[in-house]
């Protein structure tokens, strides 16, 4: 290559400098910049010793290994644990089949999941909670090499997806004398199927409601409105409140629905209005070319908007839409004013308890934390995935 | 060129009277004419004389609010099924192609005939790689239509309304937003096509496809037909002053 003396070709200016170069160039190239540096410097390392300090040497760390069954599941009775446990390897069958079938992204994730698997399993827990990540990071492998290449058991598998809500509430709920009743739901448990209920029901309602905001159909369109404009009016806790007290009141006689469903009933009919207007925006951006395009062709409307519309639009905002569950997923902390106990009520009642008095620093960092890898690890998946569908380039 | 070789006498589309209005705007003053099965019309105007929204109206993509329309036996009403059955004869092409960005251009084409015709997604895409090597652009399956060339898109759109084996297609200004060098290709293929026997209502302003292709040759002012001839008629012996000054002028570039 170097004596290529008779090459046309002009390379580019080599602008890649070495690290050094690159501190002389942006952090010390002029006599105040210098000062500046050094006072950041100075600042981030009294910050940091701070923060390390505390969490090393001063922080109770004991409250968190002592009370990890109450953060994971709350008052769920032990004896009934089998039943998480049954819906975990559940859900790793479907996942690791999945990841088996599906190439890409699926496979990722499924392979941070095991990670995660194997990390617990390695980590000092209770013995029994290691055997439970063994088992599951076991089924999610076997299965994974089962699922592949069986191209023809999608169908199965995404009726099996559909299937895990009805099952995994079925499951853990039991009939008869085992029967967990869902006040004693509890901790991370609770948050993850708050959430995740609410994600999955609000993302086609929310569909729905911006698809009827631009009906040409008049009724559709104002009630679409109506709906969408009266609860984004209205805070998440009023609703909450509203489906716990005053619910019942118009229920008739004694029928009782379930306090767990109605706060899931409450954040999805909220996260849905917010869902439908990210969408509308998403529709908005479509040119009416596409439109007529598909219509030429003698889609019908339906056809359209699936095949068309919504795959554009979706498209163009998933960073909105992925907000709106990263919101939704914390806005479950929300449930513990009306007397549900998620990851965010078992913290105030362990803190509660006088053998962890004063320990607040140390229960709200860790659940802090919890929030934070779930909450960034959506945020993750959506840059992933916006990058495999290509947003942007085509 | 030979011409009306192809054509027979069964008149495919019947315009009577169509008037539309955009709110206030009298867009279409009462058209009536009709084309016949195999029938080349050049449709050419100024901006605004309403020869864009006339074929619009032809597969519904704008509605005619007075008059009718009877496209190969059925007319257009509001009637959702009629339109469906309409579109389905009807292909369009646009000024601005109108690509489906989020699919390959194989996928674009295929679409349509595995979703509306119910053909299986294997014939359909066999359809599809023909009609592409047909457009001589069969190396371009593959690609997503933002990918290939503003006349290649062209060519994919032509070949997404072949698919659905129309009976009629529409040209709306095909060439406009295309590159000069780029505007050959896309008049071959529609050349190629015309000589297949095609019905074909083309909105253009290129004159030389016109005075090649052309049976007759429609000129548009404000929303009326204002004179309509063979193209040999109508380039060298037009009647209107209006079209007179209209013709000197597009040929003058």
């Amino acid at each position: 290559m170097e004596n290529t003396a008779i090459t046309q070709e002009v390379k580019p200016p080599n602008t890649k400098k070495g690290p050094v170069k690159w501190l002389k160039d942006n952090l010390f190239n002029t006599w105040y910049n210098t000062i500046l540096t050094c006072l950041g410097l100075a600042f981030l390392f009294f910050v940091f010793k701070g923060v390390f300090t505390w969490v090393f040497t001063q922080a109770d760390w004991e409250v968190i290994p002592a009370n990890l069954q109450i953060f994971s599941i709350g008052p769920y009775p032990l004896e009934q644990i089998w039943r998480v446990s049954t819906v975990i390897y559940g859900l790793a069958v479907l996942l690791g089949l999945s990841a088996g079938i599906w190439n890409g992204l699926t496979r990722q994730i499924t392979v941070a999941i095991g990670c995660i698997g194997a990390i617990i399993l390695l980590l000092p827990f209770h013995i029994p909670v290691r055997e439970h990540a063994l088992i599951a990071t076991v089924i999610l492998a076997v299965s994974f090499a089962i699922g592949r290449n069986k191209d023809n058991w999608k169908r199965w598998v995404v009726v099996g997806w559909v299937l895990s809500f009805p099952w995994t509430m079925m499951m853990l709920h039991g009939f008869g004398a085992g029967t967990v009743s869902t006040t004693m739901w509890g901790g991370l448990l609770l948050t993850l199927i708050l959430a995740a209920v609410g994600i999955v029901a609000c993302f086609p309602l929310g569909v729905l409601l911006a698809l009827g905001r631009r009906s040409q159909l008049p009724a559709i369109r104002w009630v679409s409105t109506v709906y969408i404009e009266t609860i984004r009016g209205v805070p998440l806790i009023t609703l909450l409140f509203m489906g716990s007290i005053l619910l019942p009141i118009f229920m008739p006689g004694d029928f009782q629905l379930d306090k767990v469903i109605r706060a899931m009933v409450a954040l999805t009919l909220f996260s849905a209005a917010y869902m439908a207007e990210n969408v509308r925006g998403g529709l908005q951006a479509i040119p009416s070319g596409q439109v007529e395009a598909a219509q030429a062709v003698g889609l019908t409307y339906p056809k359209t908007m699936l095949f068309i519309v919504l795959p554009q639009a979706l498209r163009a905002v998933i960073p909105a839409i992925v907000g709106q569950f990263i919101s939704l997923f914390k806005d479950t902390s929300l449930v513990s004013i009306v007397g549900l106990v998620d990851l965010l009520g078992v913290a105030r009642s362990v803190l509660g308890n006088a053998e962890w008095i004063g320990l607040q620093p140390e229960v709200y960092l860790f659940v802090a934390a919890i929030y934070f890898v779930f909450c960034y690890a959506m945020s993750f998946v959506s840059q992933k995935i916006e990058s495999d569908l290509g947003v942007g380039k085509h | 060129m030979t011409e009306n070789e192809s054509t027979t006498n069964d008149p495919i589309i019947i315009c009577e009277d169509v008037h539309k209005w955009f709110d206030d705007f009298h867009v279409l003053k009462g058209i009536t004419t009709t084309f016949k099965k195999g029938e080349r019309a050049v449709i050419c105007g100024p901006s605004g004389s309403g020869k864009s929204t006339f074929i619009r109206t032809i597969n519904r993509l704008e509605e005619h609010q007075r008059g009718t329309i009877i496209v190969d036996g059925i007319e257009l009403s509001n009637d959702l099924r009629n339109i469906n059955l309409i579109r389905q004869e009807v292909g369009m092409v646009f000024q601005q192609f109108n690509l489906f960005p989020h699919l390959t251009n194989i996928k674009n084409i295929s679409l349509g005939p595995i979703q509306v015709r119910k053909m299986s997604k294997r014939a359909a895409e066999e359809a599809a790689l023909a009609l592409l090597e047909r457009m001589d652009i069969a190396d371009q399956a593959y690609k997503y239509p933002a990918e290939i060339s503003g006349g290649q898109q062209q060519r994919v759109a032509i070949a997404r309304a072949l698919a659905m084996e129309p009976k009629i297609m529409l040209f709306d200004e095909p060439t406009s937003a295309l590159d000069p060098e780029m505007i050959s290709e896309v008049l071959d293929v529609m050349r190629e096509l015309a000589h297949s026997g095609m019905t074909m209502l083309v909105v253009t302003h290129e004159m030389g496809f016109a005075r090649e292709v052309a049976d007759r040759v429609m000129f548009f002012d404000e929303g009326v037909v204002i004179e309509e001839a063979a193209p040999a008629d109508f380039f060298d012996n037009p009647q209107h002053e209006r079209t007179k000054l209209f013709i000197s002028q597009t040929l003058q570039h």
